[in-house]
């Protein structure tokens, strides 16, 4: 047997699944899964390889999917999946995260919700909405959502998540409290001088760099971030890079300095690759400096646009680089983004793309 | 998980003024819960009872109808006699229930 990449898709009609083969260079398509549910992210729990997918459905509502032969057969669930009586109902599940033997979910309205029983059934992790600063939370685009659930990797009592637009915020304690963190990200809109404010800043990703326990790269919506502290303080490492608005950050697995990113030509121009030029752009010395990484990607007309969960790391070795399109289509680099090329395309809509480890 | 451990059906009885009504369920619904049936009798006095009785042979089902308010999913409609309904419709003797997807999506 010997170890080979997988890659789950989310969509906005249902779940699909990429299998590579020893090279990393063809791919064998399975799908749509789900129903074709418009589903916001799916992960793969590295211990177990149990695919988990979660969305919301316009006429049946929110639901964690759960499949445990790489997407041949699926059951799903939301039981707990909700707030209380006379709250505003849960629309959809935008996040998940594996992590010491539990499942975490983030959902719109923004809150988060812990399952112990593989997905069965959930229990809402109440702090986060009783934040003080919770009456004051304003939504993005996509709503008030809790879109990323970034794990301690050694601490299992803390967690950060990003809310858009309200920002990161840090539990140290399992949940139960919760810090902002988001001191040194600005928000371009607002007054001139309130523009660092405590929370309110639009997140997009976050990710912690491999082999550390305390820097975060930060993608907002007004500008490139890293953190040494936890988040504690954040400084900008736009400089280099096309623009300060992009959606994904994706860290290398296993060097702390090398970061990837899908930068758009801005909030307002359209949010699509920098003149219609497809690049992943890489820093290698931790956002210092940044290379555009062209090989094989569309260089005419490619007006791309890559969302937030839609780029994701393997652990091989060249490290192996994948995205996902808004127009539905799927990139992939086995060298650490030196050249790329197409292993799907006409798929629909590509919310996240997360990946998998398999025996073959 | 809950929507495939579903109890073997059973004749349900819920509540002291229960009756007996035909319900009729939509194919997506059908499609996430295998084993369910397009149409059945059920006894039931409200359309909330007819929910609790839907969940228990279905477990889940519930949740795929109604959302925490409690209230009829916003893109779910239940006709009970050819009247759209809420969870406090009262089901007289032989109603018909069906329960519809609205149209939507994109």
């Amino acid at each position: 047997m010997s170890e080979r990449t997988g890659l789950v898709l989310a969509t906005k009609k249902g779940v699909f699944v990429l299998e590579g083969d020893a090279e990393r260079r063809n791919w064998k398509l399975s799908g749509p899964f789900c129903e074709a549910w418009p589903i916001n992210h799916a992960v793969a729990d590295p211990k177990t390889g149990t695919i988990y997918a979660g969305g919301g459905n316009e006429w049946f509502g929110p639901a964690v999917w759960k499949s445990e032969d790489r997407g041949k057969s699926w059951s799903h669930s939301s039981e707990g999946l909700a707030y209380a009586e006379g709250k505003d109902p849960i629309s959809a599940v935008w996040s998940l995260a594996a992590a010491n033997g539990s499942l975490y979910a983030g959902v719109c309205p923004a809150g988060l919700f812990r399952s112990d029983d593989g997905g069965i059934t959930w229990s809402h992790i109440s702090g986060l909405q009783d934040h003080p600063t919770r009456p004051d939370w304003q939504p993005g685009g996509a709503g008030l959502i809790l879109h990323t659930i970034l794990p301690h990797p050694e601490d299992e009592k803390q967690l950060w998540v990003g809310m858009s637009a309200v920002g990161v915020f840090h539990t140290a304690d399992g949940g139960a409290s919760w810090e902002p963190r988001n001191a040194g990200t600005r928000n371009d809109y607002f007054p001139e001088d309130q523009r660092y404010p405590v929370f309110g800043q639009c997140v997009h990703s976050i990710a912690i760099a491999p082999g550390t326990t305390d820097r975060l790269y930060q993608q907002n919506h007004c500008g490139m971030y890293v953190s040494d502290n936890g988040g504690i303080e954040w400084r900008s490492i736009e400089a280099g890079l096309p623009s300060s608005f992009g959606f994904p950050a994706a860290a290398h697995p296993r060097d702390p300095d090398t970061l990837y990113l899908f930068p758009l030509n801005g909030d307002s121009v359209g949010r699509y690759a920098p003149d219609g030029k497809a690049a992943v752009w890489r820093s290698r010395d931790g956002g210092a400096s940044w290379q555009d990484l062209r090989a094989g990607l569309p260089q005419e007309n490619a007006y791309l646009t890559v969302l937030r969960q839609a780029m994701a790391t393997d652990s091989a070795d060249p490290a192996g680089i994948y995205f996902g399109t808004t127009s539905g289509a799927v990139y992939a680099s086995a060298d650490e983004g030196e050249s790329w090329h197409c292993i799907a395309e006409h798929l629909p809509l590509i919310s996240s793309v997360e990946t998998f480890a398999y025996d073959a | 998980m809950p929507n495939d451990t579903a109890a073997p059906p059973t004749s349900s009885q819920t509540g002291s003024n229960a009756t007996q009504v035909r319900v009729v369920l939509p194919g997506p619904l059908l499609r996430l819960f295998p084993g369910s049936e397009r149409e059945l009798v059920v006894s039931a006095a409200t359309v909330t009872e007819l929910l609790d009785v839907l969940d228990a042979r279905w477990p889940g089902m519930r949740d795929r109808l109604c959302d925490s308010r409690p209230a009829i999913r916003k893109h779910i409609n239940i006709f009970v006699d050819g009247r759209s309904a809420s969870l406090e419709t009262p089901l007289p003797p032989g109603a018909e229930v069906f329960i519809l997807t609205a149209m939507s999506g994109g």
